[in-house]
């Protein structure tokens, strides 16, 4: 088996009735889908898009929240062979304006032939449409409130003739930046992923079941809390994250209401977790069916899982069930896995060597010195090599810290459209990851990012995409703009934080000016900052091009901030 | 809108939510779509609710359809109270 129509088929035709995914929908009742209404719901997706004369290969875009229309139109743009990719939908604080300019830009890269949404937001989509560059063919709007289900006739689906080499779906990350660099990914680089994850994993058919909140326009929602148990046939229990962020408890019930084993979640999902839910929503849940929480898609912390056991023993949370991960869509998902067969593996390398000299050095017999608590990501899975290089590209030894490379077979056919990108990405065969870690015994630590990317919640942002809006408030003048990420302890993530230089001193402007910075990166980014620090001319540190340096500006902020109290405090 | 449901919410939101205490948070100003609070913030303003005011509101039920402001979370709050 290598496309995943075929895997659908094997299913529809061996077990029609088992159950193949439980939409759970707040404040109404759970729906059941089996593998034969998923694939007929599917069926009916399909057949629109062959009426309305969508080809083989061409790109299906899907902006639908949770529900039976998502789910049936990702695997019904499969099903005709065309190439799904989910997008994310406009959420409430997001500005229209902002959200169809990132779709139109979009639109301008990955050129879809078609947008499955609601009948209600289609025109919202159209108007995006409207604003991408002329020249580029007009994809069709296609509306999907319900689905109207049809028995597949397998022989004659557009999915049937797919090749293994061919593209099965494109995903995005987040922001204008990330929704123009679309990961390609082949239906056997997403196979031999589904094998290699399902056996580091230790993936049991029949007693395995999957509970996830996590969006599906993200590779931990796409691929291990989606595709995989579909293609593998492992019943999947599917929450809205909307519904999660406001009811944490909802994905501990949803674990025991249907025994699940496997879950997958971003860091700072531990600390909310522990901190956000009520002790009478715990009462009577039994959640010792779980063998693996999986942590994944930002960095990891000790104090995370301890603050989630020791929130969670009473109701048959274990310290055996914590596992670990290292993932990215551009190998399908996971790159290593720890904590499935033994504990996840900690070292604890002495700080200022980590620091000063990249080198993971542990404590000499008898030598006092302050150390790192590091969580292991765990080895790499099957078909996975990894190798560490240092800034000239050459392998380097162990402990030692430097970029994380990766071959394997399941790595992404390119970025769509982006030969630019690729090829930058790409190089002899081997992927550059942009993140740095080391390796020690096999297994891999993370340390950080040479990209200057900021995780917030497992979310990609790229502080350009940041910069660039603070720019636009009024009093702000361009290239005088630095954000960056900073680790808050206490949420187990990432936190934005803005420096902008001003002319204003005037405390009321100053106010005013924050005020609207605030308010602007809320509304046209995913995410809301949480410093904004406001300086006077010449405060950034600029490279010798003339631009803002992120890693200096950072370095400088976090030494102010040290000295005298957050100046974000009383204003 | 009754000062003493008013008032709490708004020292809360200023000083747990926005680390701004000094910030005044006007009865009509828009909360949600102005993206001042963002979905993290309403469990955390939901178990407020809860402990201040001695009232549970479903957690399905405090989001942008049901509020954006500090008066029609006022009302919510009264309503809820019975």
């Amino acid at each position: 088996m290598s496309t995943l129509v075929a895997a659908l088929r094997a299913h529809w035709e061996a077990r029609p009735n088992q159950p193949a995914i439980h939409l759970l929908r707040a404040k109404r009742p759970d729906v059941g889908l089996t593998y034969r209404d998923l694939i007929d719901a599917a069926a009916g997706v399909a057949a629109r898009l062959a009426a309305a004369g969508i080809a083989r290969g061409e790109v299906v875009a899907i902006i639908l929240q949770h529900g039976e229309p998502l789910v049936a139109a990702f695997w019904g743009a499969v099903l005709h062979g065309a190439v799904p990719t989910i997008l994310p939908f406009l959420t409430e604080k997001l500005s229209p304006e902002k959200y169809r300019r990132d779709l139109a830009s979009l639109f301008a890269i990955t050129r879809p032939a078609a947008i499955v949404t609601y009948a209600e937001f289609g025109a919202e989509v159209r108007r995006a449409i409207a604003d991408a560059p002329s020249g580029m063919a007009t994809p069709m709007v296609l509306d999907l409130d319900t689905v109207e289900p049809v028995a597949p006739d397998w022989d004659a689906l557009g999915g049937a003739a797919a090749r293994p080499e061919d593209i099965a779906l494109l995903q995005h990350s987040s922001g204008s930046t990330g929704l123009q660099k679309g990961v390609a990914l082949s239906h056997q680089a997403i196979f031999n992923q589904v094998e290699s994850y399902g056996r580091a994993i230790g993936l049991a058919l029949g007693t395995d079941v999957i509970a996830s909140w996590l969006p599906l326009y993200h590779d931990m929602g796409l691929i291990a809390s989606f595709v995989l148990p579909v293609t593998l046939g492992v019943p999947l229990v599917l929450l809205s994250p909307f519904d999660w962020v406001r009811a944490p408890a909802r994905l501990l019930q949803a674990i025991s209401t249907y025994r699940a084993t496997l879950c997958w979640l971003p860091n700072f999902a531990y600390n909310f977790s522990a901190t956000r839910v009520r002790d009478r929503d715990l009462e009577g849940l039994d959640l010792s069916s779980m063998r693996a929480f999986v942590n994944c898609s930002e960095p990891m912390r000790a104090a995370s899982h301890r603050m989630f056991v020791q929130r969670f023993t009473a109701i048959g949370v274990r310290d055996a069930m914590l596992s670990t991960c290292y993932a990215m869509a551009e190998n399908v998902f996971a790159v290593t896995q720890g904590g499935i067969a033994g504990p996840v593996v900690v070292d604890r390398p002495v700080a200022r060597d980590l620091r000063e000299n990249r080198h993971a050095r542990l404590l000499l017999p008898g030598e006092a010195a302050d150390v790192v608590e590091m969580l292991s990501a765990g080895r790499p899975i099957d078909g996975v090599t990894l190798r560490i290089v240092n800034d000239a590209n050459a392998p380097i030894g162990e402990r030692h810290i430097g970029e994380i490379c990766l071959r394997s077979n399941s790595m992404l056919t390119g970025y769509f459209h982006r030969d630019d990108a690729t090829q930058t990405s790409i190089r002899d065969g081997w992927f550059f990851t942009g993140d740095y870690g080391y390796l020690a015994d096999g297994e891999l630590f993370v340390t950080g990012r040479k990209k200057d990317l900021i995780i917030v919640g497992g979310k990609n942002v790229y502080p350009q995409d940041i910069e660039l809006l603070v720019e636009e408030v009024e009093g702000i003048r361009s290239g005088r703009v630095v954000a960056f990420g900073l680790f808050d302890e206490a949420a187990g993530t990432e936190e934005i934080a803005v420096i902008a230089e001003i002319e204003e001193t005037d405390e009321d402007g100053l106010a005013q000016l924050r005020e609207d910075i605030r308010r602007t990166i809320a509304q046209r980014s995913d995410v809301v900052a949480r410093v904004i620090e406001l300086v006077p001319p010449r405060w950034l540190i600029k490279t010798s091009s003339g631009k803002v340096a992120r890693t200096a500006n950072r370095e400088k902020y976090l030494a102010m901030a040290s000295a005298s109290p957050p100046a974000q405090s009383p204003t | 809108m009754s000062n003493d449901i008013l008032q709490p919410l708004a020292t809360f939101i200023a000083t747990s939510i926005l680390k701004q205490p000094k910030r005044v948070i006007k009865p009509t100003e828009a909360l949600l779509s102005s993206g001042l609070i963002d979905s993290f913030h309403l469990v955390d303003l939901g178990l407020f609710i809860e402990k201040t005011f001695d009232v549970r509101i479903d957690d399905a039920d405090l989001n942008k359809d049901t509020f954006d402001t500090l008066d029609e979370l006022a009302a919510v709050i009264s309503a809820n109270r019975g």
